[in-house]
């Protein structure tokens, strides 16, 4: 008989240990998070979770390219690594279809009807949900009320561009406050969700019926030059740089005069006179406000699906939204807003969220759907696989644009050529 | 005679001024991590607080509350550690052997090993995932990133200690031969005081490259073995880069390393330039 080696020996011992370890811990969550502010704090509210229902959560915190190259080689290895998975509303249709997440289905007291509209649809395919949403937005105009009344100006609901602008000049004072602040670094989640917004509004779209790019068409030129020339004129200089969080100082500062973004950054502003509207258009309103959210769902493979499912139960219900709110550490002004009309009826909520309204208002105008301008699913974005490395390749060319490097036109026939060559090559034509 | 003095005066000023200015040039990262992580997110990206602000720990206070800092640094000191010993128990062997009993492959072995180092790590994730996780059950263990520290870098190990041991006369090892000194002698009381300088520095480089990386020790754990480079990517938030929550975490992360590679420049330098003049 042959002798075991040492390190075989070591090999079959961290084998059986781990064994060991997995039986013991049977009732043990492991979920993947993407690290925002409204996850790191269901860490703390889950406490209860787990002294209520004895079941231990393990959070793992991940970069969104980290955690879904992390959860494809965990599917296509057989899964089982994690048991809760974030992932967003570009990716949850498109998993779903997959079968790589599995189907959302709870009890009557979850009440599913309360679930937003407009969310519940971007997180299903064909009808099914695949993931339940945690915190949802959209995109609307958060501007200074106390200077554009200065100015004799005024901004309101579903706005023209031509006002937007008019009303950027009448603020812009470039020592102390910038007309407009938009996004401008480069990124398919960054300048190219407004860059799209502003685009399907002024009538255009990212694809045809056949998905061949349309970016060289003139809606997309006519929306690129005024996107360039607001933001260059009346923006802050390096605006290319500039995207969330650098705007979000820029303003608490009170150095943006308005700035259209996503519906969430309302709850971190911290400068008086703010006021809101909902995102303006160029003619088409459909596709002016984007869509998102940030959702739960449970991987296929995992062994501990129905504690994975009612955990996610606990964690997206009203229920929760009430923990958060009675929680010391936190209150109302923390709860994860943007998925639930029942939150919106709280008065406690109100009384800490201004924005309240305006929010709820620009989810529920937000239309994901696929339409004739735009063949596909997804405000922002179009949910396809594809979707990222196309936005991505797109999203430097505008940056180019916007910092002047490339002309407009130059820009877009560069990004045209890019998206053709990626969706040419996935075999879409 | 007075053109080599002025020149030797010259040598005397630029050479250092320059060497401080290639210092600062490369100690100015640090320096910039190190204050950015004494500001606030807000502040971290406003031009007029780039030098002047108002300090706050409120960034190292949030590693530690909510991301178990601890967890992670220990995991990070437990797998470079032993995986720097064990590369070491297994290269020192090797390279003495590949040294002082070479054969006429020691120079294609030496390369086939380095070249092991060319292979795109993306490549085998799919299989390492799949061994480790279906075939052995090892995943996301200490022992798994210890193995796969200890392999990334035995090439490079035995490439830098066969470079040290070949400086030494091979006519020592010999006359211990000959005084009948075992082979494990010969290694222990000969050769280690020899090259003492080039192992503490390839042991020192070993553990940096164990600390420091990231590819694997990301996506082979999950939560048990996860080590401070897991901690830092996890830092990055889909909102964009936290700039003074990143640097605290960046700069508890590369701390140690550094406090480390102060405390050992001595025998770093000794080691980097054992042989280089003879």
């Amino acid at each position: 008989m042959k002798k075991l080696t040492l390190p075989g020996i070591a090999l079959v011992a961290t084998g059986l240990a781990s064994h060991a370890l997995a039986d013991g811990h049977a009732k043990e969550l492991t979920i993947a998070i993407v690290n925002n502010g409204h996850m790191i704090n269901m860490q703390k509210v889950a406490e209860a979770y787990t002294e209520e229902t004895g079941v231990a959560l393990n959070w793992v915190s991940l970069e969104e390219g980290v955690l879904r190259e992390q959860v494809t080689s965990d599917t296509a290895t057989g899964g089982g690594q994690y048991d809760v998975i974030n992932i967003g509303m570009q990716e949850a249709p498109i998993w779903g279809a997959a079968g790589w997440i599995e189907p959302l289905a709870f009890g009557a007291d979850y009440d599913m009807d309360d679930m937003l509209p407009a969310i519940r649809n971007g997180l299903s395919h064909d009808g099914t949900l695949y993931a339940a949403p945690f915190y949802g937005e959209s995109s609307m105009v958060m501007y200074r009320k106390d200077l554009t009344d200065a100015a004799g100006v005024s901004i309101s609901d579903n706005d023209s561009w031509d006002n937007i602008r008019a009303a950027a000049e009448a603020i812009h004072n470039p020592d102390e406050v910038y007309g407009v602040c938009l996004r401008g670094k480069p990124g398919w989640g960054d300048n190219m969700a407004f860059i799209t917004t502003v685009v399907n509004s002024f009538g255009g779209a990212w694809f045809d019926a056949d998905f061949r790019p349309q970016l060289d068409s003139e809606e997309w030129k006519a929306a690129i030059n005024f996107y360039v020339d607001l933001l260059g004129t009346y923006g802050p200089p390096g605006s290319e740089g500039n995207s969330f969080n650098e705007i979000l100082a820029l303003y608490n500062e009170g150095k943006c005069g308005m700035w259209i973004d996503a519906t969430i950054a309302a709850s971190f502003l911290d400068v008086d006179g703010v006021a809101y509207a909902q995102s303006p258009n160029a003619g088409n309103p459909v596709g002016a406000n984007w869509l998102w959210a940030w959702a739960m769902a449970v991987p296929s493979g995992t062994d501990n699906a129905d504690e994975a499912k009612a955990f996610i139960e606990w964690a997206t219900s009203k229920a929760y939204v009430q923990a958060v709110a009675n929680h010391p550490e936190f209150g109302w002004g923390s709860v994860p807003t943007g998925t639930r009309a029942s939150t919106y009826e709280f008065s406690e909520f109100k009384d800490v969220a201004g924005f309240a309204d305006a929010e709820l208002a620009a989810i529920g105008s937000a239309a994901p759907e696929a339409t004739d301008l735009k063949p596909y699913v997804g405000v922002q974005f179009a949910a396809i696989p594809e979707f990222p490395q196309v936005g991505s390749a797109v999203a430097q060319e505008m940056a180019a644009a916007l910092s002047g490097a490339k002309s407009v036109d130059e820009a877009l026939a560069d990004a045209q050529s890019a998206a053709d060559a990626i969706m040419s090559e996935a075999g879409y034509y | 005679m007075a053109i080599v003095a002025q020149e030797t005066k010259f040598a005397r000023i630029f050479w250092p001024v320059l060497a401080w200015i290639v210092a600062l040039i490369f100690f100015f990262p640090i320096f910039w991590l190190v204050l950015t992580s004494f500001k606030t997110d807000a502040d971290a990206v406003k031009p007029e607080y780039l030098i002047m602000f108002q300090p706050t720990l409120e960034n190292y206070l949030n590693m530690t509350e909510n991301y178990d800092y601890w967890r992670f640094a220990l995991n990070s000191v437990i797998t470079s550690v032993f995986a720097t010993v064990f590369t070491l128990f297994v290269g020192v062997p090797c390279a003495y052997a590949m040294a002082f009993n070479p054969s006429r492959h020691t120079k294609d072995v030496l390369m086939w090993m380095l070249s092991t180092k060319m292979l795109p790590a993306a490549a085998v994730l799919y299989p390492m995932t799949f061994l480790t996780k279906n075939f052995l059950g090892i995943f996301d263990t200490h022992f798994l990133i210890i193995l796969v520290l200890s392999l990334i870098n035995l090439p490079i190990v035995i490439w830098m200690l066969f470079t040290y041991f070949k400086e030494i006369p091979k006519e020592i090892i010999e006359a211990g031969k000959m005084d009948g000194v075992s082979t494990w002698g010969e290694i222990r009381d000969i050769l280690l005081p020899l090259a003492w300088g080039g192992v503490a520095s390839t042991a020192l480089l070993c553990f940096i490259f164990c600390w420091n990386e990231a590819y694997w020790t990301v996506r082979l754990t999950t939560t048990e073995a996860a080590t401070l480079s897991k901690l830092i990517e996890g830092n990055r938030a889909p909102e964009g880069l936290f700039f003074g929550r990143l640097s605290a975490v960046s700069t508890a992360a590369v701390g140690p390393i550094i406090v480390l590679g102060w405390f050992c420049q001595k025998q770093l330098v000794q080691g980097l330039t054992f042989g280089a003049v003879k």
